[in-house]
């Protein structure tokens, strides 16, 4: 469910801002997406400024954390082969743009946010260096769900795993061909990336340059976002690097 | 279509003829029309229906008296229609032939073109000859037989992704477009021809309603036209199914506001109820149409399910299904073309998954086929009509058209997509407007439309004729001409030609789950959560039903990986057995380089493998042999219900081109070759047995090959024996089958060119290379598959034994 609070709320914006909320009321889980560039500084602002009940309540929202069970026990999650992924990809640290490594044990809005800021979709303002930016930013959230030991590399074993995981809802064909597809997209993007090969060499795994590269027509800056109703995306920026 | 061919009974023909001769051209026509649906409208020369008629009474008359039995007679009419008719696709495959032998011609000017010049050629010749020219673009033809290929072949070969993605921006450009079009183009004009009072001509007594029946005819954006120049300019994706979408879905828009002009015309007066109604009726027109087709589609794909025992007849199914859509979305007066695309789209994924691999080539090839055919007898036929048609030309009527096209098409495209930019993500840039605009071009089915109008009931039919064939004639000549350059100059996003890879595949899949899962975790339903909703459901009670056996659970991926799969092998086998001896290239990755595994323990697995008994290896190896010679006995017995495939039979016939290909198949194939050695999935399909088998074949013979190759001197004359050898049904005769000499020869001649070494001892580095490789796998594979290995590359110790036979 999407509720849109409209700028009463908020009689310090001067704009016409909207904020958005995103409600997921069967497990009591609230997210936000604000207008808002600097997530800090809307959260101490709003703390002297927040009139209303409503605002209290989510106030309380904006400050509670959540760990993994919060989001295991969302049941439109269930049938997603890569639901643990997905998850895992909420608290990697990685994410957050602050060249830091490891996992939360909880996530905040902030982290929320941060993640969901991977979803932007390019704009017509956006330059083309901007674009070239939100690329790689995008495939690097990417190559982050498959890198799990975060060594650089996406060795055979874990595309393996990713794959394995992609097939995992379906059945026994699919574990039987994860492994013949993971190594056949392996040995294309070894044979894309480094065409001359001795036989004694030693293909250590997709490098994030080669991960770049083998996705290069999939357009992945316009491609990965997610579209939410009511909500003017141009003006949705979170994040540190603008603050 | 026949809704709107239904009041007016083919007024192409009929009308000069003498009363006596009617009967018998009416009973005529109709036996032809029946036998063969094209003779109806393209046969009646009216002077040889006439002649016929005489002709066929004097016959009678003679039969009563005894006369010498006559040992050679010509008898024309007999065959005319079928003749003419032939003759007519002749010209037409012979054009197309043509301008592909002129050398830069084609780069130039759109073939589109060249044929209605060709098409004003033939027209002027027949004119000239003195003869009246048959009419046929007559609408019943075009819209029953010409038609329907064209837009199946689209329909069924729709990029449904990008389509779906893009289906809002489409249907705003079909339906909001058109209608706009429509109303702004029959709007001024009728303003300008009321706007001259100095000049009281024949303008003045237009309606408005005419006028705007001339403004729906002429606003559609025509498919056929816009593929055949779209295909040549290379478009984007985006760019493509934007237009081309546009132009297939306003055909519900058009049939509407057609019928709805044409029924108020002759009342003259049209009430806000008629408007009302009107767009009533496009609900039922549109979503009828998808509706019939989506039925149709679903029984194809049904149908398809039991075809596993003729296969033969599969392709059939495809395409008289298809054709009864269109048929009786006709019959309904529903938008056929949008039947078509749904019958084609909705029936492909579950058809492609029942049917063999051969039955989807010929399926693919006839598309194709009938589709070209058509698309040049439509603009050859367009020439050749204009030549013909009564014309009134009327400058201001005709400029004005042209411009307010136009102008319409322009103000249309950027308002529009200024609205729906605001809901793109992916937002339309100011060279991708002007693209859709100039891309709008209009063609036959305006012709046609226009052709339907009935002369009494609207006196300016034949202005009508003449402004739609010189719209028609400038956007196909002067923006079809000037697309390609303009679309260099703005550079203009190009296709990729790069085909789809796993990698590609595989993220492609991975992203629609997560942007699935993180609008779940928002608790938000957007697109990809009813995206994969609908999926789902698709999976769990669709394709059970229409797909036959264990496919049916195969989940996208990996009928992607076994086509690809597929795809490699058969193109292994058809380029010969130089394919790719992994000592041909010397430097390959293979599966050993990205083995987790370091090479001292792949080197061990490595000697498991040749570890099998050398007796068991023999046993295996006799029976691979028995089992080839077989299949090629078993195939020179001719079976007209079972049409089994030989790779070897299918590699003769382009044996030259192949060696052509050879050189710049090198770098492919290396790709290939991976793949091959990639352990696969236990084969799930006959046709991927075969296709499997066959390649384990190729590689079988490999090393004989190789050592011929490198033992004979290279000899160009080689292939040409080939026919020959073939001929005789020993296993020995597939082993040295032709292209395989040749190609290695090839192979070894660069080889040799770039190295400049010694290579008079070849056996060595192939065996290591080959060795090394195959025990890095040996690993990772299960019984049967190392079984299949083993026989399709056989270890160091068994070159020998296969070579004996072939050396000199």
């Amino acid at each position: 469910m999407l509720l849109v609070i409209e700028h009463k709320f908020f009689p310090f914006k001067k704009k016409r801002e909207q904020m958005c909320m995103a409600v997921n009321l069967e497990t009591e889980i609230l997210f936000m997406l604000l207008p808002i560039n600097n997530v800090q500084q809307f959260l101490n602002l709003s703390k002297h400024v927040l009139y209303c009940s409503v605002c209290f309540m989510i106030m309380d929202f904006l400050l509670s954390h959540y760990s993994r069970e919060n989001l295991e026990n969302i049941p439109a999650l269930a049938n997603n082969p890569i639901r643990r992924q997905i998850i895992g990809a909420f608290f990697d640290k990685r994410n957050q743009h602050q060249n830091e490594v490891g996992s939360f044990e909880e996530i905040g809005f902030e982290q929320f946010l941060m993640v969901m800021s991977h979803f932007r979709p390019p704009t017509l303002k956006t330059t083309e260096e901007e674009r070239e930016t939100m690329r790689k930013e995008k495939l690097r959230f990417l190559f982050n769900m498959h890198d799990t030991d975060n060594d650089g590399t996406i060795t055979l074993e874990e595309y393996r795993k990713a794959v394995e995981e992609l097939l995992s809802k379906s059945g026994a064909i699919g574990q039987e061909a994860a492994k013949a597809i993971a190594d056949a997209a392996m040995l294309e993007v070894a044979s894309t990336n480094v065409p001359h090969m001795a036989p004694d060499d030693f293909y250590e795994g997709i490098t994030f340059e080669h991960f770049e590269q083998i996705l290069k027509g999939l357009e992945m800056e316009s491609r990965m976002h997610i579209r939410f109703l009511d909500v003017d995306t141009t003006t949705m920026h979170c994040g540190r690097s603008t603050s | 279509m026949p809704s709107r061919t239904c009041s007016h009974s083919p007024s192409g023909f009929g009308k000069s003829l003498p009363e006596q001769g009617l009967l018998l051209l009416v009973v005529l026509v109709l036996l032809e029309g029946s036998v063969l649906p094209l003779g109806a409208a393209s046969s009646p020369d009216v002077s040889h229906q006439d002649d016929s008629h005489n002709h066929k009474v004097a016959d009678h008359g003679v039969n009563a008296t005894k006369k010498v039995f006559p040992v050679l007679d010509v008898d024309y009419h007999h065959i005319q229609t079928p003749f003419e008719i032939s003759l007519w696709v002749l010209l037409a495959s012979l054009m197309k032939l043509g301008f592909h032998l002129i050398p830069r011609l084609s780069s130039i000017v759109p073939e589109s073109c060249l044929l209605i010049v060709v098409g004003l050629l033939v027209g002027g010749l027949i004119k000239l000859a003195g003869e009246q020219v048959p009419p046929v673009l007559d609408s019943r033809l075009f819209f029953l037989c010409l038609l329907p290929p064209i837009i199946l072949d689209a329909g069924y070969f729709l990029p449904i992704r990008p389509f779906m993605e893009n289906v809002g921006t489409i249907l705003m450009f079909a339906v909001v477009g058109t209608v706009w079009n429509a109303f702004f183009v029959g709007g001024l004009l009728y303003a300008v021809c009321q706007i001259q009072p100095a000049n009281p001509s024949s303008l003045h007594s237009i309606e408005l309603l005419h006028c705007l029946l001339f403004g729906s005819i002429i606003s559609a954006v025509d498919p056929v036209a816009v593929l055949a120049v779209f295909e040549e300019i290379h478009i984007n994706e985006l760019l493509h199914i934007l237009v081309f979408g546009e132009s297939l879905l306003n055909d519900a828009v058009t049939v509407v506001l057609y019928h709805l002009f044409v029924e108020y015309a002759g009342v003259g007066t049209v009430t806000v109820m008629d408007g009302f109604l009107g767009v009533i009726s496009f609900l039922v027109v549109a979503l009828g149409g998808v509706l019939v087709g989506a039925i149709y589609g679903i029984l194809a794909a049904f149908t398809s399910r039991f075809t596993s025992h003729t296969r033969v007849i599969e392709p059939l199914f495809v395409f008289v299904y298809s054709y009864m859509a269109y048929l009786s979305a006709e019959m309904f007066h529903l938008s056929g073309i949008m039947a078509l695309i749904a019958c084609g789209a909705v029936m492909r994924p579950y058809v492609e998954a029942n049917i063999s691999h051969k039955s989807h080539t010929t399926i693919k090839y006839f598309l194709k086929m009938w589709s070209s055919v058509s698309e040049t007898l439509i603009f050859i036929f367009l020439g050749v009509a204009t030549v013909d048609g009564p014309h009134s030309w009327n400058w201001t009527f005709v400029t004005v058209t042209v411009i307010l096209c136009l102008v319409a098409r322009v103000i249309g495209v950027v308002g529009l997509t200024y609205i729906i930019n605001k809901f793109r993500i992916v937002k339309l840039t100011t060279k991708d407007q002007f693209i859709v605009a100039y891309g709008g071009l209009r063609g036959a089915i305006a012709f046609s439309l226009g052709f339907l109008l009935d002369q009494n009931q609207f006196a300016h039919r034949k202005m009508f004729l003449t402004a739609i064939i010189t719209v028609i004639f400038f956007t196909v000549f002067v923006q079809g001409m000037t697309i390609k350059p303009l679309v260099e100059l703005l550079a203009v996003k190009k296709k990729q030609e790069a085909k789809r890879s796993i990698n590609e595949e595989i993220h492609t899949q991975f992203l629609d789950h997560l942007l699935t899962g993180i609008e779940d975790i928002c608790g938000h339903y957007g697109h990809h959560h009813w995206k994969d909703k609908l999926n789902r459901f698709n999976k769990k009670y669709v394709k059970k039903c229409l797909i036959a056996g264990e496919r049916s659970k195969e989940p996208q991926l990996i009928a992607f990986y076994h086509k690809m799969e597929m795809k490699q092998a058969i193109e292994l086998v058809e380029s010969g057995g130089g394919v790719k001896l992994p000592s041909a290239v010397p430097s390959t990755v293979s599966m050993q380089n990205i083995q987790p595994k370091k090479p001292p323990p792949a080197k061990a697995a490595e000697r498991a493998l040749p570890q099998l008994p050398k007796g068991r290896e023999e046993e295996i190896r006799k029976i691979l042999r028995s089992n080839l010679q077989r299949t090629r006995q078993r195939l020179r017995s001719y079976n007209r219900h079972t049409l089994v495939a030989d790779p070897y039979e299918d590699g003769f016939s382009d044996l030259l081109i192949k060696k052509q290909k050879m050189i710049e198949l090198e770098k492919k194939i290396k790709e290939m070759n991976n793949y091959l050695t990639v352990p696969a999935a236990p084969p799930d399909s006959p046709t991927m047995c075969r296709a499997r088998l066959a390649s384990g074949r190729d590689t079988d013979f490999k090393p004989a090959q190789q050592q011929k190759g490198n033992k004979i001197c290279p000899d160009p004359q080689a292939y040409s024996m080939k026919p020959v050898s073939d001929s005789v049904p020993v296993i020995q005769v597939d082993l040295a089958s032709p292209q395989s000499p040749d190609s290695v020869n090839v192979m070894d001649e660069f080889r040799r060119a770039n190295q400049e070494e010694d290579q008079g001892l070849m056996m060595k580095p192939p065996q290591g290379s080959s060795g090394s490789n195959k025990p890095g796998e040996a690993d990772t594979t299960r019984d049967q598959q190392r079984l299949m290995r083993c026989l399709s590359d056989p270890g160091p110790s068994a070159d020998e034994d296969e070579d004996e036979p072939f050396l000199p």
